[in-house]
């Protein structure tokens, strides 16, 4: 397993090998597809397209509907613009959405289509939008992707009509329908009005009926991000997902935002509701916090296991920044954190965190999975926590695992289980625990098989 | 099955404006006693706009051809997306050839190009790219990959390959497959078959083997290829190289020495076959391993082919304990499967294969589709003098190949060719899916969403096989999908042994008591008891 890849480091300068990110597009094919009755289209050649619903399919195991422009030689010389105006007619003739969400790609970018004049020049029928946001793959990753097309929503739609609605706007980052389900309760259950834009629950988790829905009753309404511009207050969970659109709903409707951590683990967690009660006056209600302090009865009940482990995170920048906090107030050491996603403030925050529990270890943005596996040869840990491509090192290493991130495409369940608030730090820190549990019991000598752990 | 089936064509095009009418109208067709060989158009531009299952060049080339050469580093130079995709998404299973041998599969390497190497160029980074793969990894050989950007900016990749196989010592090899080239994948298997040609087959200087065979088109999904082997082995044949499921950058350097190519999967392949014939004078013959009655049929051409008595007594003695092994098992799941129906919408060869082996267990294939398909593959070989070349396949180069001065052999003569034609060994020919379809059936050319959607809801068949895109949509719908193009990570589904895999697979999923739950036991019976006033319970 992975038997080509040396334990002597040698520093690379062009060469990517296993990325820890992917591009632009199929984040922002995500966003969309957490829109009610919305289409994602991309625009370029159709591999991309392919491709990314490839990838959700695999990750959700629930279909990933979008359209492609399919480019072919000629549009590429001459420009898409007669393909985009071709694919709306045939969209909004055949799929009946209420609202196309288009995304650029590598090739029309490169070539310079100016999508925002091709949709003011385009017929589209009444009552029917179509928005567009710019996402080359030469810049960022799934992550900006994902951002890039929030704010395209929000640039295209929302308004200030000066009537205030009194609702707090989410952005709850690329996290999943379970992740959103999640977020949303925990705004139920402290009182506060919402709109979650973008919201995949009840589109990538749809239940099973034996009628397939194109559009499931699922995702932000149109009329919501509308309104989203009279909003109170933006909540932006993550700085890399989801900043992009609350400063975007700022500059053009004057909704003020908060940035937050994803709330992953107990200190996110914290800071989101403090941060909602600062602002609502609120109290946090007794059902939450008779969660945190399960959560926290938890993490005392098993800290003899985490305590003083080392772990190798690779993942998103904002979940891994959250994970990170949340490794430490396990006990353990985050010793390799990584996300391929370009941008100083990943390293610079953690490495702060790390520093204030007097911890050490490596943290870099713009790495890959080869880079994680070289320094795990020179120095093992204990616990690795990635998307599906960290398996093949767990192996490789004999490292207990947990899946995490995007994408997740070899097990099943995951997109049902939250990873955020209090509830999904403790199924976060069962599925720790057990995976290196399931490893003492694996290899231990016989007669250390403890029938109670 | 009742249903008049060019109703069913006329309800999928209904809703196109009228301009994607006129294009989807010539790519569906229906089969009937009347028209037995409908004329249908392939490998023409996905109409914009529609959800499509179809690829790009990339793909083709890349993920699909190249991709499976296991000793081989494979760098895409472009930006990220393209090779995250590539990284183990499609299943080639591989191993090393001797223990400690060289294996890329669990790699995927790109240049991962920023905005200002689209701006000032990717040359430089590409170069160094190569230059870090060759001192981290030492590899047989290194392939460049070009995506969609690096075509717009104008990187030559040819030359950096050039000059880097001086540099290095080893074979560099450039493909220019960007995405937006052609129509689909098919573009992208033609640019990798012209270097495959050009660049590695014939380099060997291994002496040809008594019953060699090279199996083109077979990519090892779920360990076909071994089990196919397996099954050739058994008979005593060669196999010198698969292109390119498990291959190695030695064995297919050394596949001219073969004396026959089978082409198992034709559209991606075919035009190696037809190469190396004129090349290297090695007949070819189109296969089919998937379901025993395409594999008994294939082993007894092979033996035909070969003419030695030995081989063809020890091919029905394999043939006959193969076929004992299977049989049992079989004519169980035949049971459960007898009378059901199947739609098809995969790639470029296994909704045709596919049909025999579901019909072998009682299944009626209602619809059936490839997504890159050109018309021979649907007509059959003897369409190809009619297909139109179009703007888009124009831009793939052609290669015309001359006899090999040391390494041309005549491996059977045209009289005995001939005779051997009349014995019913079909030389170098397809006959294409068509053939192979019951009169009442449909087979649609890069079928979409849309006319997906309107199949299931009218045909309401049992199961639709296809790939993940449509997989959850299908089900959804209450219907049994089942992947074709990874066998839903189980398989092999090729040669005897798969059949059985397959059939198990199938039954199991067609009778899982889930869809028993679909419906709410709440919703299927009334929890009220009493009357409704003035009506009945």
């Amino acid at each position: 397993m992975l038997d080509a890849t040396p334990k002597e480091i040698v520093e690379r300068k062009a060469l990517r090998i296993n990325p820890a990110k992917t591009c632009q597009p199929v984040g922002a094919m995500y966003a969309a597809l957490g829109v009610h009755n919305c289409l994602p289209h991309s625009h370029g050649s159709q591999g991309c397209c392919s491709y990314h619903r490839t990838v959700l399919s695999r990750h959700f195991k629930e279909p990933a509907m979008a359209s492609s422009s399919s480019f072919t030689e000629g549009a590429s010389v001459f420009g898409g613009g007669a393909n985009i105006k071709t694919a709306v007619k045939n969209i909004f003739a055949l799929y009946d959405p209420d609202i196309i969400a288009v995304h650029t790609t590598c090739l029309s970018e490169t070539i310079g289509d100016d999508l925002p004049t091709y949709i003011r020049e385009m017929e589209i029928p009444e009552g029917k939008l179509v928005i567009h946001a710019n996402t080359p793959s030469y810049q960022g990753s799934h992550i900006t992707g994902f951002a890039s097309m929030v704010k395209g929503f929000i640039n295209y739609l929302s308004l200030n009509s000066g009537v205030p609605n009194g609702n707090f706007n989410i952005i709850p980052g690329f996290v999943g329908p379970a992740d959103m389900r999640e977020i949303k309760r925990i705004f139920k259950v402290m009182g506060i009005p919402y709109t979650m834009l973008p919201d995949t629950s009840g589109v990538l988790d749809a239940p099973n009926t034996g009628k397939y829905k194109m559009y499931p009753k699922g995702g932000t309404k149109i009329e919501e991000i509308v309104d989203a511009g009279n909003a109170a207050l933006t909540v932006a969970l993550g700085s890399y997902a989801s900043e992009m659109g609350a400063k975007e709903l700022e500059k053009k409707c004057k909704v003020p935002f908060i940035t937050l951590k994803t709330p992953i683990g107990i200190d996110a967690t914290d800071e989101l509701l403090m941060s909602l009660a600062k602002q609502t006056g609120k109290e946090i209600p007794a059902e939450l916090e008779e969660e945190r302090g399960q959560l926290v009865d938890l993490m005392i009940d098993s800290q003899q296991y985490f305590q003083g482990r080392k772990a190798a995170l690779v993942g998103d920048p904002d979940e891994m920044i959250a994970l990170s906090q949340f490794i430490i107030a396990l006990g353990m050491i985050p010793q390799y954190v990584v996300t391929g996603t370009p941008g100083s403030a990943f390293a610079r925050e953690i490495t702060a965190m790390m520093q204030e529990a007097g911890l050490e270890g490596i943290v870099k943005a713009e790495k890959d999975f080869f880079d994680v596996h070289q320094w795990i040869k020179n120095e093992n840990v204990d616990l690795l926590i990635s998307n599906t491509y960290g398996k093949f090192i767990a192996r490789a290493e004999d490292i207990p695992f947990v899946r995490f991130g995007f994408p997740v495409m070899d097990r099943y369940g995951h997109n049902y289980n939250p990873v955020v608030g209090y509830k999904g730090a403790m199924f976060l820190l069962e599925q720790m625990c057990n995976a290196m549990l399931d490893k003492e019991d694996r290899e231990c000598a016989e007669e250390d098989l403890e029938v109670v752990r | 099955m009742a249903q008049d089936m060019k109703k069913v064509m006329d309800m999928v095009l209904e809703k196109y404006p009228a301009k994607a009418f006129k294009t989807r109208k010539a790519h569906i067709v229906v089969k009937t006693e009347e028209e037995p060989q409908p004329v249908i158009t392939a490998n023409t531009r996905t109409v914009p706009g529609v959800i499509t299952a179809r690829g790009c060049c990339y793909a083709g080339c890349r993920g699909v051809v190249m991709g499976p050469i296991k000793d081989m580093v494979h760098i895409t130079h472009g930006p990220v997306g393209c090779s995250f995709y590539a990284w183990g998404g499609r299943r080639n299973k591989a191993r090393a050839e001797e223990p400690g041998g060289m294996n890329y599969m669990e790699y995927v390497f790109s240049t991962d190009m920023q905005e200002s190497n689209i701006v000032f160029g990717g040359v430089p980074k590409l170069k160094e790219a190569i230059k870090e793969a060759y001192e981290l990894f030492h590899p047989k050989a290194i392939g460049i990959y070009a995506t969609c950007p690096v075509g717009l900016i104008g990187d030559d990749i040819n030359a950096v390959a050039a000059e880097a196989t001086k540099e290095y010592g080893i074979p560099v090899l450039s493909f220019s497959c960007e995405g937006y080239k052609g129509v689909t994948q098919s573009a992208g298997h033609h640019i990798a078959n012209n270097i495959v040609m050009q660049e590695i087959i014939g380099k060997g200087n291994e002496t040809p083997k008594e019953l060699g065979i090279n199996i083109l088109g077979e990519y090892n999904i779920g360990g076909d290829a071994w089990e196919i082997e397996r099954v050739l082995a058994k008979i005593g044949y060669n196999v010198i190289s698969t292109l390119s499921g498990d291959a190695s950058y030695d064995k297919i350097s050394n596949a001219h020495t073969a004396n026959l190519n089978l082409v198992q999967c034709h559209r991606s392949i075919n035009y190696i076959a037809e190469m190396m014939e004129t090349k290297y004078g090695i007949p070819w013959i189109k296969c089919n391993f998937i379901g025993i009655d395409g594999t008994v049929e294939t082993l007894r051409e092979m033996a035909k082919f070969f003419d030695v008595p030995k081989l063809t007594r020890r091919t029905e003695e394999v043939i006959a304990e193969e076929v004992a092994a299977a049989e049992g098992e079989m004519a169980y799941y035949r049971t459960k499967l007898q009378g059901k129906t199947a739609c098809l919408y995969v790639g470029g060869s296994r909704a045709q294969t596919y049909q025999g082996l579901l019909r072998s267990l009682g299944v009626e294939t209602l619809v059936a589709g490839y997504e890159f398909a050109h018309r021979d593959d649907y007509e059959g070989r003897e369409v190809i003098p009619t297909i139109k070349i179009d703007a888009d396949s124009k831009n793939i180069p052609e290669l015309t190949v001359e006899p090999d001065e040391q390494k041309f052999r005549v491996i059977i003569s045209r009289e005995k060719a001939e005779q051997m034609t009349k014995e019913g060994v079909k030389l170098g020919y397809y006959g294409g899916m068509v053939k192979e379809m019951n009169n009442n059936t449909i087979m649609i050319d890069d079928m979409n969403h849309h006319e997906m959607e309107t199949i299931l809801g009218q045909l309401k068949p049992d199961m639709f096989l296809t790939g993940i895109k449509e997989k959850y949509v299908i089900q959804k719908g209450g219907v049994l999908s089942r992947q074709l193009h990874s066998y839903d990570y189980t398989g092999p589904y090729a040669g005897f042994r798969g059949a059985v895999v397959f059939a198990r697979e199938l039954a199991a999923g067609l009778y899982t008591p889930a869809w028993r739950y679909v419906t709410p036991p709440w919703k299927q019976k009334s929890l009220l008891e009493g009357k409704v006033a003035g009506g009945e319970a």
